[in-house]
């Protein structure tokens, strides 16, 4: 899964000036990223390329650990041992994509602690798509679809951004997610060649989970002011609104395969352009969900609070019996 | 009591034969516990037959800044390059 890019961070970052950054590095540094080349974490970077890096990967991380949750409440209800064994498959891939993430920012001089408290305390922002509900298991074959697949269309280009930890983080997540958007595809796929009801369960999950979808790519590419830095330092390697277009151009024939219907009615084939139009998006919903007025936000963080403090006592524990065979060890 | 479970980089022997390559990293308490967790996070898809868990604050890496002095001495000397040599075409078997 992907996390949008948010406001937050450009607001940051837009406090922090490179002109402290010593000019000849700073000018090595720009030349170096230029060529593609990867940048370590042991290399010289400039603090605002540290910092918006800091930020992204740990709120692209937090989007993961936050992801499992609403696929999380299917696993107990799935239809079959199939479905279940899949889904429960693709949760704990969410898990380990949030790990790899959390990895590659602690290389950037962070702490874990620090991130999940910063998640935990709010401060931390993660992708506005999980602030949605999962009302009916055609929401699990939506977020698949519709989620994981807009994910993906951020990520590919993601393998080659600047910053090598993260990039080869990214490589690993691409391999495992495409399993993830095609176990989608197919319960919607199930679902639509089903009965009455099934078909109707399937265009109601589309109807929710489209604009949503369309929002994960972030605000539009006027609103969005850092883009230009950030893909000068490959950090972003295509703008928000390309990799939307990408993804409505990819997607809606996959939807008239299902024999769904894309709930915009402005949306239409230009030839002109070779691409889709579609219609506005809602971006005062995104904002509020951005700002944490989500319709399950609340849950969502409760959720995730309560789980680390219930597992405070398995940490605590797994430390005291570490410390206690290192001082048995040093005793013999 | 509050300890951060310390950091641990993982190694995995994709099959027999190959080296161990280093993957990523695992928090843990203490070594078993590295091996699990990076069972768990690392090798999902059968990507290895064996791993390797060490602590990442016993690694000692090169610096950076030290990129010109360790490593710049190599790139003049072809001469330990086979293809540096010319040999006749109807010298064979060398």
């Amino acid at each position: 899964m992907y996390t949008t890019e948010l406001k937050e961070r450009n607001q940051a970052v837009q406090g922090l000036s490179l002109e402290r950054e010593d000019p000849e590095r700073l000018a090595a540094f720009e030349a170096r990223v230029a060529a593609d080349d990867f940048i370590e974490p042991k290399d010289w970077m400039p603090e605002a390329y540290r910092k918006t890096l800091i930020r992204q990967i740990s709120q692209h991380a937090h989007s993961e650990i936050v992801g499992m949750l609403p696929e999380g409440n299917w696993i107990t209800r799935a239809p079959n041992l199939r479905r279940k064994a899949i889904l429960l498959a693709k949760v704990q891939d969410e898990g380990g994509h949030g790990l790899y993430l959390y990895a590659a920012a602690e290389t950037l001089g962070i702490t874990r602690e620090e991130m999940i408290e910063a998640l935990h305390s709010g401060r931390a922002k993660y992708s506005t798509i999980f602030n949605y509900p999962t009302l009916t298991w055609a929401d699990i074959g939506a977020i698949g679809w519709l989620v994981d697949g807009a994910a993906i269309m951020n990520q590919v280009p993601l393998q080659r951004t600047s910053y090598g930890p993260y990039a080869r983080a990214m490589v690993r997540i691409c391999k495992e997610e495409s399993f993830h958007q095609r176990q989608g595809y197919e319960i919607m796929m199930t679902l639509a060649n089903g009965t009455d009801a099934q078909k109707r369960m399937a265009q109601d999950a589309l109807d929710r989970w489209w604009w949503p979808s369309l929002m994960m790519f972030g605000p539009p590419d006027e609103n969005s002011p850092n883009t230009a830095q950030s893909v000068r330092w490959r950090i972003k390697r295509e703008t928000n609104d390309e990799l939307r277009q990408k993804f409505v151009d990819v997607t809606v024939p996959q939807a008239d395969a299902l024999g769904l219907v894309v709930p915009d009615p402005k949306l239409k084939w230009n030839e002109e352009r070779g691409h889709y139009d579609f219609g506005d998006i809602d971006w005062d919903e995104f904002y509020a969900v951005v700002r944490g007025e989500g319709p399950v936000a609340k849950e969502r963080m409760t959720a995730r609070v309560k789980a680390w403090e219930d597992g405070k006592w398995v940490r605590d524990a797994a430390a005291a019996h570490a410390e206690k065979r290192g001082m048995r060890i040093a005793a013999e | 009591m509050n300890r951060n479970w310390p950091l641990w980089e993982v190694f995995v022997r994709a099959k027999n034969g190959l080296s161990h390559r280093h993957v990523g990293s695992v928090h843990a308490a203490d070594a078993r516990m590295a091996i699990e967790a990076a069972r768990d996070v690392y090798t999902r898809r059968m990507e290895g037959v064996s791993l390797w868990v060490v602590p990442s604050n016993a690694i000692t890496a090169s610096d950076p800044k030290e990129h010109a002095d360790l490593f710049e001495p190599a790139e003049d000397k072809v001469y330990r390059h086979p293809t540096f040599y010319a040999i006749p075409d109807n010298v064979k078997n060398i």
